[in-house]
């Protein structure tokens, strides 16, 4: 199986034509596995919004290839969802499974016994039967996890998987994560820990709205880099001119 | 005399007792998935809203041809749909909030409806239009009840994991290509379908009782959606029953007797349902060693 790439050309995604992701330009190989790191309102979150076709872009292009967008297996912040939603575990994973269910077909024994191999995957295993209220915030991350096994998508994106949960549990989500690049998987991951990208991830894209450094992640996260992303003001500035900056 | 005469008797003697129970049954059927899922996406009270936006459509549809069946029935759905997708447009398109819209257009529905009813009408017949005579029910809107119901039933069975999807977790529908804007269209239409359907027998103002009450206390009893369910139809039946029976031995307006009903089981619910009631909270036993 060919694994998907997507190749940004001099892309701009924005709010209110305030720009998130500046000018960016740049390709996430096929089976690479790239970190995009950066401070706070850097635009990380953006971009894979951007790639899953949530938000369009202003300027420039986004080109996914190797796979249709419905296709991309994508993990969004957890905040959105609502916990106390009356959804058994195994029904939340068992989403995972809507590319072969569709939204009216029957939901097999064997696809049952496939959502709950995922769970027992994450550690979820007796979990089945109880309601998603009922979950810490990291056993609801693994839940979302498994529903993203099910998915087995050949592009997958997370943002901030590790966000709010144990060591332990970031730990063993990341390994899982880790087999996926092995299985030959595009990965893009928004992480925080930096000291994690530099054990675990080979590439790393570092934005700061305009992007800092892209490539090999021990090239990427100098001293240097990382004080230069960190120079962003938070701020979008309100008397800000239009951007006049030929494209690329 | 007996409880079985007491409970029995009504049903046994009139016609127009066991035609108001039929539907009321169908709409306690139909009212139920449609209650849970207004619930469960924090839009009871947009249930409200639309009911009233109900009003003004049936009004003209009167206006026109008098107590028509089908000129009220027509104006009402199409009313309902025009306030719930203009006021869900403005909210996208202004900085205006949904409740906030929704409610703008429905005070403004509500005058427009009263006012209406009121240029050909007597206040017998705003009375009708809002609290509903469950107890003239003719054929025509029994069998317009139970086609309701029967679409309602339908459509929930086609659009049913779609619509859990789209409440649970909308980004996931939106990103694997899922139609969650059809889909809550599609329930819009169902609600809009089951207020004019209930409109007749329990009245505009009425009608949100006997969808909302059961399906509000539905969560007490039931953790699965599908069980909420179940639960929302059973207590809707049984408020159903009990409110026609009360109102005919104490002679009280029916309706409203079988909204309190309807709230006296939600009050119980809240006490004493086995799922989270307070009851349930102060009662807590020792907890477990793991």
């Amino acid at each position: 199986m060919a694994a998907p790439s997507i190749l940004c050309r001099d892309l701009t995604l924005s709010y209110r034509r305030h720009p998130a992701v500046h000018h960016l330009s740049g390709r996430f190989a096929p089976g690479s596995f790239t970190a995009v790191v950066g401070p706070n309102g850097a635009g990380k979150s953006t971009l894979l919004k951007g790639i899953v076709g949530l938000i369009r872009p202003d300027s420039g292009t986004i080109e996914v290839d190797g796979i249709r967008r419905t296709e991309i297996g994508y993990l969004p912040q957890q905040a959105a969802l609502d916990r106390g939603f009356p959804m058994r575990v195994l029904d939340l994973a068992a989403m995972g499974l809507w590319r072969q269910s569709g939204a009216f077909g029957r939901i097999s024994g064997a696809m049952l016994a496939r959502a709950e191999a995922a769970l027992d995957a994450v550690g979820l295993s007796g979990f089945e039967n109880r309601t998603v209220g009922s979950l810490s915030g990291g056993q609801f991350q693994r839940a979302l996890f498994a529903r993203l096994l099910l998915q087995d998508s050949r592009l997958i994106l997370l943002d901030e998987p590790f966000a709010a949960i144990d060591a332990r549990t970031a730990e063993a989500l990341l390994a899982l994560v880790g087999r996926w690049h092995r299985e030959g998987r595009t990965i893009i991951a928004v992480l925080h820990d930096m000291e994690a990208v530099r054990r675990s991830i080979p590439e790393t894209l570092l934005i700061a709205r305009d992007p800092i450094a892209w490539g090999p992640t021990a090239d990427v996260l100098t001293e240097a880099n990382i004080d230069r992303s960190r120079r962003l003001t938070e701020a979008f500035d309100d008397d800000a001119e239009a951007c006049e900056r030929p494209a690329a | 005399m007996t409880l079985l005469d007491i409970v029995a008797g009504p049903f046994i003697e009139f016609g127009f007792m066991r035609r108001a129970l039929i539907g009321c049954v169908a709409l306690s059927l139909s009212g139920a998935p449609i209650g849970v899922f207004l619930v469960l996406r924090r839009m009871s009270l947009m249930g409200d809203v639309m009911a009233h936006a109900i009003l003004p459509g049936a009004a003209v549809g009167f206006l026109l041809s008098g107590f028509s069946l089908f000129a009220m029935t027509f104006g009402g759905v199409v009313a309902g749909l025009t306030v719930a997708l203009a006021a869900g447009a403005i909210s996208r398109a202004t900085p205006l909030k949904e409740d906030a819209s929704f409610a703008s257009f429905y005070l403004v529905s509500l005058g427009l409806g009263v006012l209406i009813v009121s240029l050909k009408g007597s206040n017998i017949d705003l009375l009708h239009v809002l609290f509903g005579n469950v107890l003239a029910l003719d054929d025509a809107s029994l069998i317009l009840i139970a086609s309701i119901a029967t679409v309602t039933f339908l459509a929930f069975a086609v659009i049913y994991r779609l619509l859990v999807a789209e409440c649970f977790d909308p980004g996931f529908l939106r990103t694997i290509g899922g139609a969650g804007g059809a889909v809550h269209f599609v329930f819009l239409v169902l609600v809009v379908l089951n207020l004019v359907g209930g409109f007749n027998a329990l009245g505009t103002l009425m009608v949100v009782g006997l969808i909302v009450l059961p399906a509000a206390s539905s969560r007490f009893w039931s953790e699965g959606i599908g069980l909420q369910i179940v639960a929302a139809a059973i207590i809707g039946i049984v408020s159903s029953v009990v409110g026609l029976i009360v109102s005919y031995h104490l002679g009280l307006p029916t309706s409203p007797a079988i909204i309190l009903a309807a709230g006296a089981i939600h009050a119980v619910s809240i006490l004493a349902g086995p799922n989270g009631s307070i009851l349930r909270q102060a009662l807590r036993a020792q907890h477990l060693r793991g």
